[in-house]
């Protein structure tokens, strides 16, 4: 098993508040890591300092994180999200913009302006993302005036066009329908050749469905952590065991 | 006081006459629906008496007193033309210095300054916008026409003199002592509406750009976009506020109605003239004259803040649908 | 591929670079910002308080040529020509605001809504025109009376947008409590709704009374101005503003002078308004 991310002792903080405590973990490259727990556990916290968004909003790290064995805490944030992108819980398209642009607009923040170039990326990440036999003859039309699936799908279209090693997926399913959720699903099935996964999710089927690792969160801490079919037959720990059987959270 | 009755048929009378069930209920909605229609009618009688108002005058002169440069009141002829010239010169060119400060204190207060230091800045950019018209009219006086006369009109002149903008006796009072005053009392506006609305995109939008690679910079122009029409009104309604202003300009800009390109030369605006000439108006033509020019500037400034109320309230509701 | 490396690399660098300038100069537009500011408060004061004494708040205005005297007259105009503003402003302020959040959510409501804002953005000396023709035209000559009704219809879009935003504050369970207890809708509104949404309510009105405190261009042809003592509502009266106008524009230093210093006093009562408010409003909510 070859390591993405490797992090070590990780604190993070609110304020004063911790809400993380010593968390260690080795991400499995090209692998889907999911990672469950009860809300408020700090899972979202911990896939934020993986991209260092943690701090948009005001928060601290304290700790080390590796990617490819360099300490990203001390790397330009800036040049670390174009390596390790992001999809949010709720889908976030730039409504100013066309599906297109949306698409290239990671593109566009990175300097690359040559149309040439950038046509055949968004066609290719739209197909990627499942997403262009649907909107193949509305790429002008603007990235909020589709559906919140297909928004989700163009929302993953764009991370995947800025040509990222690690995808974090912040529970990128809970506001969408069955179908969208299938669709989604499949996604990260296909991605994940290319792509080393992180996903945040509540819903323990979609867990045990995509993912090969799991990682189980409680009240900031790593509870167990091991592969997805260990953790859901034969978990090692009375509290995992608890929650994957639905006793509590 | 809640409506109870023993008496059958009167209970059927009052039901078809008060549609709500109860009576107290009924006076609460009435009463306040009264003083809501009297703000309506407020805005109408506005209206018509400038109209009535100014009967004599738009008989007199029609369609001439807007396209007419002369304002001679020894003369009884009164043509608006110079008056609105400098009231729209004056506040555009004010807009012009204030937009970009504006919207660099906005997003400022809404994207960069640390949460311990935006409440103050706030807090003085609104307290900017609290100074009363007059003490600004004092301070032009006193302070900044002054310093207009001794160094930045010579400086003009001696620079940028070969342009026509910038000729003419340095005499401190006129246009760009104005349009200074103008532009520190749009300022505020402008800056607390744009903030809001910049605060109004979501925090999602930021996110967006930030784990695509962007930079600060990069992600605030995202939001800037969005925020566009938001901007657009805000802008509008710091037009509205200037066009209006009437103390302050009066007190710099030399009251004089005059077409001239020099911003050393004196103007006057549409309020400056009501503000000063009204209580010399001694004929009733002139009077119906001053009272024309206040309904002018009445339709403007209704107009304009219609438009820019549209333009922010479009922007609060395109983030509540999505 | 190395050539495109080297233009990804100068675009990084670029664009961080970029950013900084950037949000640099939005920081020094916020310092840019605050300068007038301190100017003016530096210039009203250093030059207010030289004036500054007892005989101001007490004292008649002097004559030209002698110099001394107060403004005790114009003082007290201010006062009750915000007086007659705030007894018009106040309660159509406060009653259209409950209306529109009660029971505004019609299409009379939103023109209400609309023309309120609308009427924020007239200038104040148009209302000085309509207050004219309104007022002082059928009355025959200047009166406080005009004066504060011209000032109580610019107070009305404050109170109005405040109270409605206050009341839309209170929570929808608190409402259901009170009408779940048979109280009817009225009763609720008032003795609950509008009991909580108090304190805001009281920001809006002070706000509307301050900014009524400092205006001048509707008072310029309806109060008018009075050099002597008056308290009646039906004749000319003095107030702070239109004596800093007339004296900033006088050749007479001494009167000058005097105007820096009625601006002070201007500005502290305008302190001093929201100072008490903020003592009533915190003496009734000690708990919270």
């Amino acid at each position: 098993m070859e390591i993405k991310i490797s992090v070590k002792n990780l604190e993070a903080f609110y304020g004063k508040n911790k809400v993380l405590h010593n968390i260690s973990i080795d991400i499995p490259k090209n692998k889907v890591l999911a990672i469950i727990g009860p809300s408020g556990c700090g899972k979202s916290t911990f896939i934020r300092c993986l991209n260092r968004m943690h701090e948009v909003v005001g928060g601290s790290i304290k700790g080390e994180i590796l990617l490819d064995g360099e300490d990203l805490t001390k790397t330009d944030p800036v040049l670390l999200r174009k390596r390790v992108g992001m999809v949010f819980q709720k889908p976030n398209p730039f409504p100013s913009m066309s599906i297109f642009d949306n698409v290239a607009a990671g593109l566009k923040l990175n300097g690359v302006r040559n149309k040439k170039l950038i046509t055949p990326i968004v066609e290719k990440c739209l197909k990627q993302s499942a997403l262009w036999d649907e909107v193949k003859d509305q790429l002008d039309k603007s990235g909020a005036n589709i559906s919140g699936g297909q928004q989700q799908r163009l929302c993953i279209a764009r991370t995947l066009a800025v040509d990222p090693e690690v995808i974090l997926m912040d529970e990128p399913a809970s506001a969408l329908d069955p179908i969208s959720t299938t669709k989604i699903e499949d996604l990260i099935f296909q991605l994940k050749k290319d792509y080393t996964i992180v996903i945040v999710t509540h819903n323990m089927q979609q867990a045990a469905r995509v993912s090969d690792y799991t990682a189980f969160f409680y009240m900031g801490e790593i509870i167990e952590f091991d592969e997805t079919n260990k953790i859901f037959i034969s978990p090692s720990n009375k509290q995992t065991e608890d929650y994957v059987r639905g006793r509590f959270g | 006081m809640s409506y109870s009755v023993s008496k059958k048929e009167k209970n059927n009378f009052l039901k078809r006459f008060f549609p709500s069930n109860n009576l107290g209920d009924f006076i609460f909605e009435r009463l306040t629906w009264l003083f809501a229609l009297s703000v309506f009618l407020l805005v109408i009688l506005m209206g018509y008496e400038m109209y009535e108002g100014s009967k004599i005058s738009m008989q007199k002169f029609g369609f001439d007193f807007l396209v007419n440069s002369e304002w001679d009141p020894v003369q009884e002829i009164y043509g608006a033309l110079p008056i609105i010239y400098g009231t729209i010169v004056s506040s555009l060119l004010a807009l012009i210095i204030a937009l970009p400060f504006s919207i660099g204190v906005a997003v400022y207060l809404a994207e960069v300054a640390p949460p311990w230091l935006e409440k103050p800045l706030s807090f003085l950019v609104e307290l900017l916008a609290g100074i009363p018209s007059v003490i600004y009219g004092l301070w032009g006086i006193f302070v900044l026409v002054p310093w207009i006369r001794t160094d930045v009109e010579p400086y003009l002149s001696d620079k940028l003199g070969f342009l026509p903008f910038f000729r003419g006796a340095p005499y401190g009072f006129g246009l760009l002592a104005a349009v200074l005053i103008l532009t520190i009392m749009v300022l505020p506006i402008i800056t607390s509406i744009t903030r809001d609305v910049l605060k109004s995109v979501p925090r999602s939008q930021r996110e967006a750009a930030l784990a695509l690679g962007a930079t600060k910079w990069q992600s605030t122009i995202i939001v800037l976009k969005d925020a566009k029409s938001g901007i657009l009104g805000a802008t509008m309604l710091g037009f509205g506020r200037a066009i209006g202003e009437t103390m302050a300009v009066t007190m710099v800009i030399g009251n004089r109605a005059l077409i001239s390109p020099s911003l050393f030369d004196p103007s006057y605006t549409m309020a400056s003239v009501i503000a000063n000439e009204f209580t010399e108006a001694t004929s009733e033509m002139y009077l119906s004259a001053l009272i024309q020019l206040a309904l002018v500037l009445f339709v403007i400034t209704i107009f304009v803040n219609a438009l820019a109320r549209l333009l922010v309230w479009s922007m609060d509701r395109k983030w509540k649908t999505t | 591929m190395e050539n495109d490396m080297k233009k990804s690399n100068l675009f990084y660098y670029r664009k961080k670079i970029t950013s900084f300038i950037m949000m640099s100069l939005t920081f020094i537009a916020a310092l840019a910002a605050i300068i007038p500011l301190v100017l003016i408060f530096y210039y009203t004061i250093s030059k207010g308080i030289t004036y500054l004494n007892i005989d101001f708040f007490v004292a008649m205005p002097k004559p030209v040529g002698e110099s001394g005297g107060g403004m005790a007259n114009a003082i007290v105009g201010t006062l009750i020509l915000i007086g007659i503003g705030g007894a018009i402003g106040i309660p159509v302020g406060i009653m259209t605001g409950t209306y529109l959040s009660e029971f505004g959510n019609n299409k009379f409501g939103y023109i209400v809504r609309f023309l309120t804002d609308v009427l924020s953005g007239i200038p104040s000396i148009v209302v000085g025109v309509v207050a004219y023709t309104m007022v002082v035209v059928p009355m025959k000559h200047f009166s406080a009376l005009a004066g504060g009704i011209a000032l109580g219809i610019l107070m009305i879009p404050t109170i109005t947008r405040t109270t409605e935003e206050m009341i839309k504050l209170v929570p929808h369970s608190l409402r259901e409590a009170g009408l779940a207890l048979g109280i009817p809708k009225w009763k609720t509104t008032l003795s609950i709704v509008l009991k909580t949404a108090w304190k805001g309510i009281a920001t809006g009105v002070l706000l509307g009374l301050s900014r009524a405190a400092g205006e001048t261009a509707p008072l310029l042809f309806t109060a008018l101005g009075n050099r002597f003592w008056s308290t009646s509502i039906g004749q000319p009266i003095a107030s702070l503003t239109v004596y800093i106008y007339d004296y900033a524009k006088s050749p007479f230093e001494d009167w000058n002078q005097q105007a820096w210093t009625a601006a002070l006093v201007l500005i502290l009562l305008i302190s001093l308004l929201s100072l008490l408010f903020r003592i009533i409003t915190r003496s009734k909510y000690k708990t919270n």
